[in-house]
């Protein structure tokens, strides 16, 4: 790993994953994607991001429902969701998995089938989260793409198969291959996830820590509070 | 005057409550554990978080019906966690346009609202309540219709009450439908205004107005450690301090102690 947090570089793979994308909305606890939804902006000053829980400010007026309200109409293109487990097929569990219970399923069921881009993210890569098949089906759709603290996949329609897409500094092939509980397709040498540049960096820890901050204290602490930020 | 609201939350009622972000009167939360309320059902508009984990772990709930409970940043809700996982509360688990729609329904007083989407989710199959039709104005389109849910009670805080017995809501239009919906609607507010907020039409249309409104009281700060917009925001550190007491059944107990059950310290700090 170079002179960055794990965190920096994620938020690097999810803005490029936006180019092109006009709304991208940002559910309850997000805050990497936030933060990659932020950066964005700085690439492309017309992408609009909607925080579902903005603290201040916050961009809907309709109460909790109008986010959901604008899925609906096709008015936000992409949406991130996360799981506890997320399987081979892309569906996604928040409710409940080896006697465990999480915390339910969002509005995930619902906007996974009506958000065209909907981004899978999940930090823990690992046989525990990276399933063969999810115990519960808090929703089913088809990803864009997934992404892990190990690499990133992207889905393929026709075969309704995840391809892994590239590894992160610091991860190798045969661990991903390792620690994922489904089969997908890869190239025989998978490229490597790019690292934050400088500019994005300078971005990262300017503005964008300040507007996280706002929104998720306990993250931007840890992330930029060491670096002086 | 929170203890007067609590006092008519009857055993047993289907209790809606806001998520963490929106109005919560936690005040009347924690008079509600204090008068050893039993039974309630609560719904969550359409998420829930630390008054449902409070609400659970004192043992007054029986059932949830509730998008998702979490403390946000703060973690997993260690109580309603806990409960779920031993079989002590019955989780109705939803998905949060289902449960604006079903109380859109409540309402406008049909029966039923359709949603799209869904269809692929396991809930469906875990809600027998919930019926997907074919959609009778197009061939083999198949959506899901909620029936509607009419909450015995809705309870949550505003910024004021105003004298001809209005409430300020904002933006938090969830909480206008969770109050139309309701068959009863209890609300504590920061501060009491003179005069009618329906003659102000910058006020106007965040208003509750007192048709629906059913009983107010006044508590300042009565939100913590919850937020009230434009006043005082979350308070993060109690917030990780409880989600660190509530991890055992007896750091739970002692967080109870400490600022739910000793009236003199059940009040925020101001």
């Amino acid at each position: 790993m170079g002179p960055y947090a794990k965190e920096e570089l994620l938020a690097c793979v999810i803005a490029r994953l936006l180019a092109g994308s006009r709304h991208a909305a940002i559910g309850a606890s997000s805050p990497i994607p936030a933060t990659g939804a932020f950066l964005h902006r700085y690439a492309d000053p017309s992408f609009r991001v909607s925080l579902q829980q903005r603290r201040t400010a916050n961009p809907f007026t309709e109460g909790s429902r109008e986010l959901f309200d604008l899925a609906g109409q096709g008015r936000i293109d992409t949406f991130f969701l996360g799981g506890a487990q997320i399987d081979g097929e892309g569906a996604i569990n928040l409710v409940r998995a080896e006697g465990k219970r999480f915390p339910g399923s969002f509005g995930s069921a619902y906007l996974y089938s009506v958000i065209p881009n909907t981004i899978l993210f999940r930090e823990e890569h690992s046989r525990r989260t990276l399933v063969a098949k999810v115990e519960f089906a808090s929703a089913r759709g088809t990803p864009k793409a997934l992404l892990t603290g190990k690499a990133l996949f992207t889905w393929q329609s026709q075969r309704r198969r995840f391809r892994l897409e590239s590894v992160h500094p610091g991860a190798s092939a045969e661990d991903v291959r390792e620690n994922t509980g489904f089969a997908y397709d890869a190239a025989q040498q998978p490229a490597a996830t790019p690292e934050p540049d400088a500019q994005e960096l300078a971005l990262l820890r300017g503005p964008v820590a300040r507007e996280i901050a706002e929104n998720y204290p306990e993250f931007a602490r840890r992330i930029w509070c060491s670096k002086g930020v | 005057m929170s203890e007067s609201l609590a006092a008519r939350i009857p055993d047993g009622a289907l209790l809606a409550l806001p998520p963490d972000y929106s109005l919560v009167a936690m005040e009347v939360v924690r008079a509600l554990i204090r008068r050893r309320a039993k039974g309630l059902r609560l719904l969550g508009v359409p998420i829930l978080g630390l008054s449902a984990d409070l609400l659970i772990g004192a043992g007054c709930v029986a059932e949830v019906e509730t998008s998702a409970v979490s403390l946000g940043e703060a973690g997993l809700a260690p109580r309603f966690t806990e409960a779920a996982e031993k079989g002590e509360i019955r989780v109705r688990d939803a998905t949060c346009p289902a449960i604006h729609s079903a109380l859109q329904a409540a309402e406008k007083g049909v029966p039923f609202m359709p949603l799209k989407g869904v269809l692929g989710s396991d809930l469906i199959s875990a809600r027998p309540d919930w019926k997907v039709l074919e959609n009778p104005f197009k061939k083999e389109d198949p959506i899901l219709l909620l029936p509607a849910i009419q909450p015995d009670v809705a309870l949550f805080h505003a910024r004021w009450a105003d004298e001809a017995g209005n409430v300020w809501v904002g933006r938090r239009r969830e909480l206008a439908t969770a109050a139309h919906a309701a068959k009863s609607v209890l609300v504590s507010v920061e501060e009491l205004r003179k005069g009618d907020m329906l003659e102000d039409e910058l006020l106007a249309p965040g208003v509750v107005s007192s048709i629906y409104v059913t009983a107010i009281a006044c508590a300042p700060r009565g939100a913590w450690p919850l937020g009230t917009p434009g006043l005082y925001g979350i308070d993060d550190l109690h917030l990780s301090l409880y989600a660190k007491a509530a991890k055992t059944r007896e750091g739970f107990q002692r967080y109870l102690d400490e600022w739910v059950l000793t009236p003199r310290k059940s009040f925020s700090p101001a």
